[in-house]
């Protein structure tokens, strides 16, 4: 599904994930975050440059291991993106939701 | 003499050596299987689920492993300490040391309560229970046959677990033993998860929530616990929210056998890295994986160990002959849910199929039904403990169920 966000022109999946990573930036993070309620600071910044910075690596992201990063832990993460910290991280990232339960 | 040693003589442990000690019958001059488990005892383990309510004993549900094994399989009951894939050997505690040419890990996932802060405080055992244990199952009867009502939460701690559609299994069952004992108005039941919904995969949970209401059990998702107040006896989450209970079934934290972290084998759940079309680890090619040791994106469950026993048995022939390996397994999983009161619902699904409605093993004809309420369900579940000791275990082919999932007689949706 192509839409709007930001000015630019992004293509998204059924659950509102960008399907294609080269189309993000930062001002599409934005606004994919304040429609989740969420103002971007620093912290955050830190937590989605880790996230993407592990999707390029092809690590599957859980909870658990962003939490053992060093990068933030659970309880600050669940704080910083409050509904579903993962779900939630990703799709401000423009990456695609973690399948992490089977 | 060439070795092949299994390491967990479990579902996957013992299919692999009944298969392998079959297939290399004519080459006995110059292979030898040895297995290794910590335990002398094989436990049924989907019997955990029925063993709290009465309906298995603990007969039932376990036997000596030397009975499922093949003579000429040597089996040593020891704890295994490390292995060293450099030097091709496994180190026990006590100080033994097997050679291997080829080693297989089926040690499978147990759980890990001490994962969360409180879950072993002073209510453990007493007030909040596993069923995932052969202790906590028998332990949980025990406390429910005095039981007398109130709040029972039952929980998932984190994913991914062991037979994820158990704790759901069991939340109907007790919906059912509670309405028995006419106590039922005398329990609120609430269904707790870390998930979006109850299950895995969205065709089924659509089907599975329609049955929490239908039973008035409370459904509350996205529950990531952060720890157990013991004394207000109350889970809590990372965001502040909380569920009080009287009595607590959690399935705790699950995690590979800790020797795999020794090794430096595991990932943070000490699960082998493994590929997931031929179940070779991606460390060493002489190391495969099976069961719930992978960390492959399928259930883990027997029914998956069972599909992936035939395609390793395969690919373990073809490494011996120096020959490719069968990318074959497709995550194959076909799981009875007991959903109470006699019935069942059956799931089949892979890695890229959801599960799905129709009838099984035969397309057309059932007599099982896929993804709908049935009391032959219910009895194919409970007819699957004869199969399972006496003939999963044995490595023999179970009639009319194929290995990779079949699209006969099935209505799909792509997942």
């Amino acid at each position: 599904m192509l839409t709007t966000i930001a000015n630019k022109t992004v293509s998204l999946n059924e659950e509102g994930y960008l399907t294609d990573f080269s189309q993000w930036d930062k001002t599409i993070a934005q606004e994919i975050a304040q429609q989740a309620g969420i103002d971007l600071t620093l912290r955050h910044w830190d937590v989605l440059n880790y996230v993407q910075d592990q999707y390029k690596k092809e690590i599957a992201l859980t909870i658990r291991n962003v939490g053992k990063s060093g990068v933030v832990d659970i309880k600050e993460f669940y704080q910083l993106f409050p509904a579903g910290p993962l779900k939630t991280c990703t799709k401000i990232a423009g990456i695609p939701k973690p399948v992490s339960c089977i | 003499m060439k070795r092949i040693l299994i390491l967990g003589a479990g579902t996957s442990g013992t299919m692999m050596a009944n298969h392998l000690n079959h297939e290399l019958k004519n080459l006995k001059e110059e292979w030898e299987i040895v297995i290794i488990d910590e335990n002398e005892t094989h436990y049924y383990q989907p019997g955990f689920l029925f063993l709290p309510f009465d309906i298995y004993t603990p007969e039932d549900i376990q036997k000596p492993i030397r009975e499922f094994l093949p003579d000429d399989v040597k089996f040593f009951c020891e704890k295994i300490g490390k292995i060293i894939p450099a030097d091709r050997k496994v180190i026990t505690e006590n100080g033994d040391t097997f050679h291997y040419d080829i080693l297989i890990i089926a040690t499978g996932t147990s759980i890990s309560p001490e994962e969360t802060e409180g879950m072993l405080g002073e209510e453990w055992r007493k007030n909040i229970f596993d069923f995932y244990s052969f202790d906590g199952a028998l332990a949980l009867r025990d406390k429910l046959r005095d039981w007398e009502g109130g709040n029972l939460v039952v929980h998932i701690t984190e994913m991914p677990i062991k037979c994820p559609v158990a704790p759901l299994e069991f939340a109907f069952l007790a919906d059912s033993y509670f309405k028995h004992k006419n106590i039922r108005d005398r329990v609120n039941i609430t269904f707790v998860t870390p998930m979006d919904g109850v299950f895995t995969k969205p065709k089924a949970t659509h089907a599975l929530e329609h049955l929490l209401i239908e039973k008035n059990i409370h459904t509350v998702p996205d529950f990531a616990i952060e720890r157990i107040d013991n004394e207000n006896k109350k889970i809590i989450d990372y965001v502040g929210k909380e569920v009080p209970f009287d009595l607590l079934v959690t399935v705790p934290t699950n995690k590979g056998h800790e020797m795999i972290g020794r090794s430096g084998l595991g990932d943070d759940l000490n699960y082998v890295a493994t590929h997931k079309a031929t179940l070779q680890s991606k460390s060493d090619p002489n190391i495969f994986v099976i069961g719930d040791a992978t960390n492959i994106p399928a259930s883990k469950a027997g029914s998956v160990a069972h599909f992936e026993a035939e395609i390793l048995t395969e690919n373990i022939l073809h490494y011996i002959n120096g020959e490719p390996l069968l990318e074959e397994f497709d995550g194959h999983a076909n799981c009875f849910v007991e959903t109470g009161n006699g019935k069942a619902i059956l799931l089949d699904f892979n890695y890229t199929h959801e599960p799905v409605e129709g009838t099984f093993p035969f397309p057309g004809v059932g007599p099982l039904r896929l993804l709908k309420e049935s009391r032959m369900n219910h009895m194919g579940k409970l007819a699957f403990r004869w199969i399972y000791w006496n003939m999963l275990l044995k490595g023999n082919h179970i009639p009319f169920i194929s290995t990779n999932m079949s699209e006969a007689g099935k209505h799909f949706d792509n997942a």
